[in-house]
């Protein structure tokens, strides 16, 4: 069977040549505008570790001057836990997703070389639970740890401060194979002794590479003008309790701006707007490409089949049923897909190689090819079935009455 | 005999419709999507400031210490530390030179009803109006005397000025900044270059304005919030001052090669000095990149975009190769008309100039719904809450070139198959029944 096929494809050298190019590069580009996807999805994914669905936060900005931050905070705090509804609450310098971000490189030895750069996060006691993060090993700060409220705290603080809680990512970067709980690390001059480990927690401005994980909480409070409350609630209460804590916090204190206020799932969502029109873009590109390609080989088989008309009707006159017809006609399009597949897996690899030059994407695993060449060969049968079975129908007495087109 | 082309080409079309749309489709979508994105990108590397960048220059000294960790793989992204931007100031040694970083501050409207509201400026020195040909309504920038004395003056945006003192003149009015009163010496015409090329170049260098600007020195002095990048290995405590922090944008103007090339000597004179003290241990030399070619490394356009470039150009490419082997396989089909023409005295080059015209009437079509969907695609990238997404329109300029892709796509689909087709041989055809 195959013999006849490849005879006639090379009386159509040209034709064949160009729809095996059109194949190859439509699965080179679907295999990498898949993985794509898929690696902005697992982004946009990446657990942050907070309770998300309880979260609501608002930016305050304290004008007084000279301002008491500190008191400031406390008495703020004070008034939204007060709120009906409000589990917990506390003032923080930074959240996964938010917009600023300060890190500070890490060393296992005193003025030894940083390891990599964690992602800090400072926060009034009990910010930990109040964001809802897990805790896996060790505990939450004393308050003892806590810096004294008359000394620096945040950058400048980093120096005195003794404890901090990391993320398992971190520890297990930091001190592989072994509990990290009790070892001592210098993110600063001073030794500072991890006191707890938390499941998950995003630093504040993740991307694609590795290291979104690498975060730590100090004992440090907020002691800027600016300052993020966050407040954690049941999820149907959010709006209610964000609009409820901007009237608290405007009347307890004229002289400040109140803005940004928030839920966590509208954070999460504004940081990831970009990626999710990337992805509708590429979902559009890989669904034209399939969509052309399956138009053009339907496009082509129409043609052959009604060019072979008298040819068919000669085969079925010397016996040949219909069966065997359209079988012909899906073999030569298999064959066709599948030398496109061929080259296409080269071109993919090529392509990848590419994209790793210039866009850090990783190598693309194993099981894209095949499954863009299921896909292919899928729709190329399904694209010829309706020309095959218009050549399948061609009566026998077409071998005389047709003449060659 | 042309009009007759197209009359053939125009029955033929007509006479396999379904076929004829969708190769027009194929070429119209491409077309679109390719010119969607070739518009953005033009527009996005357009030159922020048309006749002065050829002559505006950033210096580029990377004091970090020498790599480890992650620091290692960043590249200098031209910030400089306090110590080495005084240095360069008081040298003058360019033309102009202005030291610059972002900030924020509280504005308290002068009417104490209102409330006050947050707002992001520049903290910059006195050359950074007169060298950017910042464009005043009213007033002027401040002097360097005023720069050295710290004074408490403010240059204004149109659009911070109307939310302040609305139609009302803003000159010689005093405004609250944060904690401190400063006096509005200048007002400028709602100047925002695009992109905010003399700002840390990030992901949000498109779209924002600065809405006030005050001497740095000043700033300095009132411990006014700073924004943006500070990267330090090392402080002693004060980041600002410190020559271990790297935070300010520094730009010169230098008039000619002559003057870059004897700044770019100044540089280099300056690293060795300071070498000589133990900073600068990386072994790199000065630089000095144009504004431009300092866009173009730091990235101004995001790596997205010229992916979904690339994307359209691929997409635009296999819907090109579809149409050829559409185009080839329907000019082959008619080898039978063909034949008879040849026989009947028609020479290669009718043949070629008959399926030419029509396939140059399937690339036209698709031009025309190419140029329509592209500027559907420039709707849908404003409607993006992205900076540059307001800046995604057509000129004249990328208008022609959609123009130019479409006749020269279709040319290129219709060059193989009606080359082809006039190679078919009048008498072997006339043989077959």
């Amino acid at each position: 069977m195959l013999r006849p096929i490849l005879a006639t494809l090379t009386r159509h050298r040209l034709t064949v040549l160009l729809l095996v190019l059109q194949v190859a590069f439509t699965c080179a580009i679907v295999c990498n505008v898949a993985f794509m996807i898929v690696q902005r999805t697992a982004l946009m994914r990446l657990p942050s570790g907070l309770a998300e669905d309880e979260l609501v936060a608002i930016e305050s900005i304290d004008l007084a001057e000279p301002g008491q931050p500190l008191a400031r905070h406390e008495a703020d705090l004070a008034a939204l836990r007060a709120i009906p509804g409000v589990s917990a609450a506390a003032a923080v310098d930074a959240l996964p997703f938010g917009r600023g971000e300060w890190g500070n490189g890490i060393a296992t030895a005193p003025g030894g070389e940083a390891m990599l750069t964690a992602a800090a996060f400072d926060g009034t006691p009990g910010e930990r639970a109040a964001l809802g993060l897990k805790l896996v090993e060790g505990r939450d700060f004393l308050p003892g740890e806590y810096l004294p409220l008359d000394s620096a705290h945040g950058w400048s603080g980093i120096d005195r401060v003794p404890a901090a809680i990391v993320t398992r990512a971190l520890a297990a970067r930091l001190f592989p194979g072994q509990s990290a709980l009790g070892r001592t690390v210098y993110p600063g001059d001073g030794p500072v002794r991890i006191v707890g480990v938390v499941e998950h927690l995003l630093r504040p401005r993740p991307r694609e590479r590795d290291g979104n994980e690498y975060a730590m909480l100090f004992p440090m409070l907020p002691d800027d003008a600016q300052v993020i409350y966050v407040l954690r609630t049941a999820p149907a209460q959010r709006e209610r309790v964000l609009a409820r804590a901007a009237e608290v916090l405007a009347a307890l204190d004229h002289d400040r701006i109140l803005r940004r206020p928030t839920t966590f799932a509208q954070m999460r969502e504004a940081y990831f707007r970009r990626d999710r029109t990337m992805i509708g873009l590429l979902l559009a590109a890989a669904g034209g490409l399939l969509l052309v390609t399956a138009l053009g080989i339907a496009g082509l088989a129409s043609f052959w089949v009604q060019q072979r008309r008298r040819t068919i009707g000669v085969r079925r006159a010397l016996g040949a049923t219909r069966g065997d017809i359209l079988r012909y006609f899906q073999a030569e399009n298999f064959l066709i897909v599948g030398f496109g597949i061929a080259l296409g897996a080269v071109l993919c690899y090529a392509l990848n190689a590419l994209l790793m030059l210039h866009y850090e994407l990783p190598r693309l695993p194993p099981p894209y090819l095949p499954a863009g060449a299921a896909l292919l060969w899928l729709l190329g049968q399904g694209a010829v079935l309706g020309p095959a079975l218009r050549a399948a129908a061609v009566p026998p007495v077409a071998a005389i009455r047709d003449g060659a087109r | 005999m042309f009009a007759y082309y197209l009359e053939l080409a125009l029955r033929s079309l007509t006479r396999s419709r379904a076929l004829t749309a969708l190769m027009v489709l194929a070429i119209g979508l491409g077309i679109g999507a390719s010119m969607t994105m070739l518009t953005v990108l033009h527009v996005m590397s357009g030159d922020p400031l048309p006749g002065r960048s050829g002559s505006l220059y950033v210096p580029l000294l990377d004091a970090r210490p020498l790599g480890h960790g992650r620091h290692a793989e960043a590249p200098p992204n031209g910030d400089l530390a306090w110590p080495d931007a005084l240095a360069l100031l008081r040298a003058r040694r360019a033309a102009r030179q202005a030291a610059m970083a972002g900030g924020g501050a509280p504005v308290r409207p002068p009417q104490g009803a209102r409330l006050p509201f947050f707002e992001s400026g520049r903290y910059v020195t006195a050359d950074f109006f007169p060298m950017f040909g910042a464009p005043f309504r009213a007033g002027a920038g401040w002097s360097a005397q005023d720069d050295d004395a710290r004074a408490r003056v403010v240059v204004l945006n149109a659009g911070l000025a109307a939310r302040l003192f609305g139609d009302a003149p803003a000159l010689g009015r005093s405004v609250r900044l944060k904690n401190t009163d400063f006096r509005v010496v200048g007002v400028l015409d709602d100047w925002h270059p695009q992109p905010l090329f003399y700002a840390p170049v990030d992901e949000s260098v498109f779209g924002r304005a600065d809405q006030f600007f005050l001497p740095l020195q000043t700033a300095l002095d009132l411990k006014m919030d700073f924004q943006g990048r500070l990267s330090c290995w090392g402080s002693e405590g004060d980041q600002r001052g410190s020559g271990q922090c790297a935070w300010l944008q520094f730009w010169v103007q230098l008039d000619g090669p002559a003057q870059a090339g004897a700044y770019r000597r100044f540089l280099q004179d300056y690293l060795g000095e300071q070498r000589a003290h133990g900073r600068f241990p990386r072994p790199q030399a000065a630089a000095l990149y144009g504004l431009m070619d300092w866009l173009d490394l730091q990235g101004a356009v995001p790596g997205d975009l010229r992916l979904q470039l690339w994307l359209a150009l691929g997409f635009l490419f296999v819907c090109m190769v579809n149409i050829v082997a559409l185009l080839l396989a329907k000019f082959l089909r008619r080898s039978g008309e063909i034949s008879v023409r040849r026989a009947l005295g028609a020479r290669r080059r009718d043949i070629f100039l008959q399926f030419g015209v029509e396939s140059a009437v399937v690339g036209l079509a698709g031009g025309a719904l190419g140029l329509a969907l592209a500027e559907l695609g420039l709707w849908s990238v404003r409607q993006r809450p992205d900076g540059y997404a307001q800046l995604a329109r057509m000129d004249p300029s990328m208008l022609l070139a959609t123009f130019a892709l479409a006749v020269g796509a279709s040319v290129l689909a219709g060059l193989l198959p009606s080359w082809r087709a006039c190679r078919v041989a009048p008498a072997l055809q006339l043989k077959t029944p």
